[in-house]
């Protein structure tokens, strides 16, 4: 068999030569000749009423294109789920910052005086700024209970458990918003004449969630909608959704104008107006032997979705499904619900509720240990998944995955053991003390249940008249390697040098629908997809006798011209079939929940300084099974991605809530770790190919963000012999619960 | 309130530009100049994807009016390579993996540039401090780092 | 970008004299820009007042370091970048060359001015308690000649400077008395690189006989002004630096700060925070083998 030249090696990103040399074009690097701006009015208030809308003096309004909901020739909806996400208020506002308006007009800078001039009177109306002021129900802000959905897990008999336990242990685990923080923040233009249609480009994971959404807004028909992601400067799912709302805005303009229109953010708008992850509270509440079995959890796991639903039921579904973590649970029950409150919705962000609740379970099972008197990675290894063995969902696991090797390898790398005991022993009479602490969890890959047979993707490849092979799917690249990694797969499978592969611009005019690019999926969904198409590209070459066992490069190149010649195309599709033993029950929730999961063990050791309170990561391992890997460097570039921005949503990361709208929406105020405050990491892959997936491969874009903050919470709660159970966990929150007694209490005792 | 006329040398070329004096540089850069290498991800100084040299010290071009830089020697991303060849922080950056979604990487290069024409050979924390102005996003900074380091070693030239 | 190019003036008269004839002429309707730290931010986001700007950058006369037998004289328009650099401020006055060092980040140094720094009076700025505790006297120049005060007298209330409407910051003179004492700084920000301090302090002293012979204590973030810290300093004079000792200081900082509540840290955490920042530069002092 021959080895793997292409998949498996380090090859250079496909579009890195333009970005390295500054050459790559984003949104707003682009403009069209009779191009105009768009700019947004926002509501100024959490909720209410609109009663009147006036516009100050002083600013040549006739020159301006004005769109109200009014404007909207279909539907006056964001579609993704649910269709309760207004593009534009009409009367109502349920969150500050809502748009109101949409103002166009050629000057950039008389377009910002204008959004100012525009003043908006409202009924002010009742609104709610917490989980629990959701749950109270006395204000209801959306549907009869203010819920946005609510999931349920059943396995065996939690209330039988309890009654068996020799402890039980308790614990309430909160995690709050996070912005994405994308260096690009989100653009488009979008074009529309009467012959072609809609145009729209822009910075998006998804072009064809894009295209559905457009489609409502518009009421065009589907060949009269066109999509097209162009160079995306990082998304991490805040582009997933958002470019459906930002897109609708300029195509409206665009609609009504009769030019193109550019909608570009600057950093406050885009960050107070876009979407952010979903806080959480998750209350855990554990039936155990002293023997460290676990025998039952009874968990509320709870989602705050802000004003509309968008995607929450999803986050939450993902959410709740691993809320068990890796662990074999005879005996659980997971109820969740995601709330409605007065905030900008919230949405999709790398891990998309896994994170939320495994951040809780991770803490919970180290309080757990200390309840019982044994070490954390004790209890641990007492009740790891592994093969045979079900999840909470009752999914089987297929896969000969070792917790414990991947344990015990973190642990030997990051000197686990001996920096413990060290730590113990110096801690005491040290004014900066040392702690690490470890995280176990896993992450499924590919869409939820039968997610993947509803998308029911499909990849192409094609050959070009001059010889060039091109993959063809909506997949996007914005940072994390797409364009690289099916190329890859693409010339491996081709037997052909990589330089010889090229991948076609999303553009939904040209690619088949491939699915979004979120979930995970990419490499090893879609990858299988590409996999597969350039399988049949392959041998329909073979079988018209151009190709024959062994060929070059040029001679397959050769023969893509030929054959191209003679029919006049060359084009080879893949639809996705579902693995046949996975099996989904969306009534009981319940099944083999996805198609894989990756498994991993963090390890983070810390420094909590006692004057300043401040905690900054010293170190940190990573190992984490993933299938195969494809491409090293960008394989552990994303791992190090993710755990810099985990670092960020335990320790930096906050967002300052000031009555639904986001007070710190400038970089100065809302920090993210600089060079100067990330840890060296050390990264490993273990490797169980997965038959399934492209090469072998899982999915890891999200995994890398579930670890690093149970991890270090872990090590702080080690180092302050103290528990901190809510992130983001600020050097505020240490000093309130660490410092004794205050200076002026202190001089009366003496 | 006026225009005025602005005397930049922009990657070797002397470039004449008729602006307002508050315009910022970033802008002129980008839109008068159509170097659109040059990024904006804040317009407040904190993220460094503007960054540019001016008379060989490493900016942000989103917080100086042109006015200020009028006869300067400024040089942006297009003028780190030299022509057709890739600068050695270039190259480390592609073999590295130093740039993910690219957004961050014009800035950080330059900032490399200046970085390495000041300590050819960086310390690690020379490293850190002198790229602590730009912010990564993406790639949690390790194969930047080692870009960078890749680069010190293959020799660096203005 | 949320304020319009087309609705600013902008002078740049290129000498000392210029300038000053300008603000002399027009006072109060101008706003010196020097790096452009400050104003740019204020600017981009739309929330600068002022229309009428003069350009300091280019004025060489503000750009000078020069060393004197007794002192140093830092030009106003001398970046951070310069200060941190130049040998006779590593030498003699290290806490401002670190408080350089921790001013925003590399790009920031190469344009933050310590006159844009000081006149801009935000009472969490890092070079101000080194200053404080240096003593340092500023040179402020009119039309009508030079004038010294001391920088303890400058800061008036928060934003409120002793600067007249006509007057620019020429030079910060900065004795140079002060090298072989004990010396002593810290900030405490939301990461390691561009952060606005959450508290600063900073501390030069002198020991004699196992007593405090003189000690400079100053901190930043804790009240509408950089403070320095006289009551605190009064009670360490001729004191022991035991454990009691410590304690009493602690108490007369509490009384001394008016830390607040803003979107960067709470007052109980700058309370403190300062309180541990200041057993900690007293743990460190006792420790020292300045002047003993």
């Amino acid at each position: 068999m021959q080895k793997e030249r292409i998949v498996g090696t380090s090859v250079l990103r496909k579009e890195g030569i333009a970005k390295v040399r500054g050459a790559a074009r984003y949104i707003d690097d682009t403009s069209f000749p009779g191009m105009i701006f768009g700019a947004t009015v926002r509501s100024a208030i959490p909720r209410g009423r609109i009663l009147n809308i006036k516009f100050d003096d002083g600013i040549p309004w006739n020159e301006f294109t004005i769109v109200s909901a009014k404007d909207i020739p279909g539907e006056n909806t964001i579609a993704l789920i649910n269709r309760d996400w207004p593009c534009l208020a009409s009367e109502f506002i349920n969150h500050p910052e809502e748009p109101i308006l949409l103002l166009g007009h050629s000057d950039r800078h008389l377009l910002t005086k204008a959004v100012n001039a525009v003043r908006v009177e409202y009924e002010v109306l009742p609104s709610i700024h917490s989980i629990e002021e959701s749950e109270w129900g006395d204000i209801i802000v959306w549907g009869e209970n203010n819920v946005f959905k609510s999931f349920q897990i059943n396995k065996g008999d939690v209330d039988g458990t309890w009654a068996k336990a020799d402890f039980i242990v308790e614990g309430e685990y909160t995690t709050g918003a996070q912005e994405h923080l994308y260096i690009e923040n989100n653009g488009v233009i979008a074009d529309f004449t009467p012959d072609t249609g809609l145009t729209i480009w822009g910075s998006m994971q998804c072009p064809f969630y894009v295209h559905k959404s457009l489609l409502a807004i518009s009421a065009l028909p589907e060949d009269k909608v066109r999509i097209i992601q162009v160079e995306t400067g990082g998304a991490f799912g805040g582009k997933e959704d958002y470019p459906s709302m930002i897109g609708a805005h300029a195509a409206l303009l665009a609609m009504k104008a009769q030019r193109p229109v550019k909608i570009v953010y600057d950093r406050m708008e885009d960050m107070v107006a876009t979407t952010k992850r979903h806080p959480s509270r998750t209350r855990i509440r554990t039936a155990v032997t002293k023997d460290g079995k676990l025998l039952g959890a009874d968990i509320e796991f709870t989602l705050d979705g802000g004003a509309y639903s968008t995607l929450s039921p999803t986050v939450l579904s993902r959410g709740t499904i691993h809320a068990g973590g890796p662990y074999f649970w005879p005996n659980i029950r997971v109820r969740s619900k995601a709330f409605a409150t007065s905030c900008p919705p919230h949405g999709a962000f790398r891990g998309f509720g896994a994170p939320q609740s495994l951040f809780a379970m991770e803490r919970h099972m180290d309080r757990v240990a200390n309840a019982l008197g044994l070490p954390p990675e004790e209890l641990r290894r007492r009740n790891f998944l592994s093969q045979g063995l079900t999840t909470a969902t009752g999914q089987e696991i297929r896969e000969a995955v070792d917790l414990d090797h991947l344990l015990a390898r973190a642990f030997e790398l990051s000197d686990y053991q001996s920096k413990r005991e060290r730590f113990n022993r110096d801690n005491p009479t040290a004014k900066k003390k040392k702690g690490i602490g470890f995280a176990a969890f896993l992450h499924g890959a590919g869409f939820t249940g039968s997610g993947e047979r509803y998308l029911n993707s499909v990849a192409a490849m094609d050959g070009t008249p001059d010889g060039r092979l091109r993959v063809l799917v909506s997949s996007t690249e914005f940072g994390q390697g797409t364009n690289t990694i099916l190329c890859q797969i693409a010339a491996e499978t081709l037997g052909i040098d990589y330089d010889a592969v090229e991948i076609a611009p999303p553009d939904t005019s040209v690619v088949p629908n491939s699915g979004p690019t979120v979930a995970s999926r990419t490499t090893m969904i879609v990858g299988k997809l590409v996999h597969s198409a350039a399988l049949g590209l392959r041998q329909t070459l073979q079988s018209g006798g151009l190709l024959g066992t062994r060929w070059t490069t040029e001679e397959f190149c050769a023969a893509v011209r030929t054959h191209v010649a003679r029919y006049g195309s060359l084009r080879s599709d893949s639809r996705y079939e579902a693995p046949a033993y996975v099996y989904w029950d969306d009534e009981k929730y319940s099944g083999d929940a996805y198609p894989a999961f990756a498994w991993a063990v963090y390890v983070a050791e810390i420094t909590l300084d006692t004057v300043s309170y401040g905690v900054t990561v010293d170190d940190f391992v990573a190992v984490q099974e993933v299938g195969r890997v494809l491409n090293p460097v960008l394989a552990t570039g994303q791992i190090e991605g993710g755990i810099a921005q985990g670092i960020g949503y335990a320790l930096y990361e906050k967002v300052q809530w000031d009555r639904g709208r986001m007070a710190n929406g400038q970089m100065t105020n809302y920090i993210i770790p600089t060079s100067q405050d990330i840890p060296s990491m050390k990264i490993y892959f273990e490797e169980l190919p997965f038959a399934s997936g492209a090469f072998g491969a899982k999915g890891i874009g999200e995994l890398p963000m579930d670890g690093p903050a149970p991890a270090i919470l872990n090590a702080v709660s080690f180092a302050a012999g103290k528990d901190f159970n809510a992130i983001p966990l600020m050097a505020e929150d240490i000093c309130a619960s660490l410092s004794a007694k205050s200076v002026s209490e202190e001089a009366v005792a003496v | 309130m006026s225009l005025g006329s602005f005397s930049l040398r922009i990657n070797g070329e002397n470039r004449v530009v008729e602006a307002y004096p508050m315009e910022r540089l970033l802008d002129i850069l980008r839109e008068h100049l159509g170097l659109i290498g040059t990024k904006e991800g804040c317009g407040e100084g904190e993220c460094g994807a503007c960054s540019v040299l001016i008379n060989g010290e490493l900016v942000n071009s989103c917080l100086i009016p042109v006015a200020q830089a009028d006869g300067a020697e400024i040089t942006t991303i297009e003028g780190v390579a030299n022509g057709e060849d890739l600068h050695p922080a270039q190259k480390a950056f592609l073999a590295c993996g130093g740039a993910q979604c690219g957004m961050c990487t014009p800035g950080m290069i330059v900032a490399t540039v200046n970085l390495l024409n000041k300590h050819p050979h960086p310390t690690a924390e020379q490293i850190r401090e002198g790229l602590n102005g730009n912010l990564c996003r993406c790639t949690g900074y390790m194969r930047i780092f080692q870009a960078v380091e890749e680069a010190a070693r293959t020799g660096s030239e203005k | 970008m949320r304020s319009d190019p087309r609705d600013y003036e902008f002078s740049s008269p290129g000498t000392l004299a210029g300038a000053l004839s300008l603000l002399n002429r027009e006072p109060g309707q101008w706003l010196p820009v020097a790096g452009g730290t400050e104003v740019m931010v204020q600017y981009s986001s739309g929330r600068l007042d002022a229309r009428r700007m003069l350009n300091l950058w280019d004025i060489q006369e503000l750009k000078q370091i020069t060393e004197g037998a007794d002192s140093l004289r830092i030009g106003g328009g001398c970046t951070f970048a310069q200060i941190r650099e130049h040998s006779a401020v590593q030498k003699y006055f290290p806490l401002l060359a670190k408080a350089a060092a921790w001013t925003g980040s590399i790009a920031n140094q190469n344009r933050a001015t310590i006159a844009g720094n000081i006149v801009n009076a935000s009472p969490a700025a890092d070079s101000p308690p080194a200053l404080l505790v240096h003593e340092a006297e500023l040179e402020l120049v009119s039309t009508a000649g030079t004038r010294r005060i001391s920088y303890g007298d400058f800061h008036l209330s928060y934003k409120k400077t002793a600067l007249k409407p006509n007057e620019l910051l020429l030079a910060i003179h900065l004795p140079k008395r002060f090298v072989k004492w004990f010396s002593y700084c810290q900030k405490t920000g939301a990461r390691n690189a561009q952060a606005i301090s959450k508290v600063c302090i900073a501390g030069i002293g002198k020991l004699s006989g196992g007593r405090v012979e003189t000690v400079h204590l100053a901190l930043g973030a804790v009240a509408p002004i950089p403070l320095r810290l006289r009551k605190t300093e009064k009670v360490l004079l001729d004191a022991e630096l035991t454990k009691h000792t410590v304690a009493e200081a602690q108490r007369a900082l509490a009384g001394e700060i008016s830390p607040i509540e803003d979107i960067r840290s709470s007052a109980e955490y700058r309370r403190q925070v300062a309180a541990n920042l200041l057993e900690d530069l007293l743990e460190s002092f006792a420790a020292s083998e300045c002047g003993q």
